[in-house]
C-alpha cells in the first residue's frame, strides 16, 4: 500500500512539474518504509529506470525526444553515475541525507524561479 | 564546444544522481535549454529519455553493492502510471504557478526534516541505519 502510494506520488510530482521521481522516491523511502539512505537511493534508481522509460516512451510518441542530444547525455552520465554510486559507498549515510536536502532546496529554488 | 559543455554537465548529473539516487534531470533539463537551445518540452522529453541508460548503470553498481530492494523499486516504478496520469489531469485544471509554489515549500519542509535527521543522535554509531522513522 505505502509502495503505491510512493509510486502513484512520484508518478503524479514528475508528470506536474518535470522532475524526476527520485526527488520524490527517496525521501519517503527514508521516512515512511524506514529505509536507510543508500538502500533508498539504489531503490529509487531501480525505479527510475521503469518511470524514465515509460515517460520518454509517452513524449517519444509526440516526437518531443531528440536521440542524439539524449545519448550525448547518457554516454558522460554513464560514466558519472558509476562514480557516483562508488563515492557513495565511502561517505556516512547522514552525509547522504545531508546532500540530498541540499539537493531539495535547489529543485525548490528553480520551481520558485518563474 | 557547447557539445563538450554539455558532456561535462551531463557527467556532474550522472554523478549525483548515484550519489542521490535521483536521475539526474536536474543537471540535464537546464542543460538542453541553455546550453543546446532547446524548449522546456525538448528538454524534458530528451533528459527522460537520457536517464534510462543512467539509472540502469546505477541501479546495476548499486546492486553489486547490496543496496537495491529490487522487488520494491519494479513495484514504485510500475505504481507510478495512474500517479503520472492524475498529475496530468491535475495540471490541466489546477494554476501551474500555485502548484510550483506548493511543491517548493514541500519540498523545503522534507529538507529540513532530512536535515534534523541526519543531525540527530543515533543510538548506537550506524548500528541499525534501517531503522524505522517518526516523521
Amino acid at each position: 500500500m505505502k509502495l503505491f502510494a510512493i509510486g502513484a506520488a512520484a508518478g503524479g510530482f514528475s508528470a506536474l512539474f518535470g522532475v524526476g521521481g527520485g526527488v520524490v522516491i527517496v525521501p519517503l523511502l527514508i521516512f515512511w518504509l524506514g529505509y536507510g539512505e543508500r538502500r533508498a537511493t539504489a531503490t529509487s534508481l531501480c525505479a527510475i529506470v521503469i518511470i524514465g522509460a515509460l515517460a520518454a516512451a509517452g513524449q517519444g510518441l509526440y516526437g518531443n525526444v531528440d536521440l542524439g542530444q539524449a545519448a550525448l547525455l547518457a554516454g558522460p552520465a554513464m560514466i558519472g553515475v558509476g562514480a557516483g554510486v562508488a563515492l557513495q559507498q565511502r561517505i556516512p549515510e547522514r552525509v547522504v541525507s545531508l546532500m540530498f536536502a541540499v539537493l531539495l532546496c535547489a529543485v525548490a529554488i528553480e520551481l520558485i524561479i518563474p | 564546444m557547447a557539445e563538450l559543455l554539455t558532456a561535462l554537465c551531463a557527467c556532474v548529473g550522472g554523478a549525483i544522481g548515484g550519489l542521490l539516487g535521483v536521475g539526474g534531470g536536474i543537471v540535464f533539463v537546464p542543460a538542453l535549454v541553455i546550453i543546446l537551445g532547446q524548449s522546456q518540452l525538448e528538454a524534458s522529453s530528451t533528459s527522460l529519455l537520457a536517464i534510462v541508460p543512467v539509472a540502469l548503470v546505477g541501479t546495476w553498481r548499486q546492486y553489486r553493492n547490496g543496496n537495491v530492494e529490487v522487488r520494491d523499486g519494479i513495484a514504485v516504478g510500475l505504481l507510478s502510471l495512474p500517479g503520472v496520469a492524475a498529475g496530468v489531469l491535475l495540471a490541466n485544471v489546477l494554476p501551474q504557478r500555485a502548484l510550483e509554489l506548493g511543491f517548493a515549500a514541500l519540498i523545503l519542509f522534507v529538507a529540513f526534516q532530512l536535515t534534523r535527521r541526519a543531525l540527530a543522535p543515533r543510538s548506537a554509531a550506524g548500528a541499525d541505519p534501517g531503522a524505522p522513522e517518526q516523521l
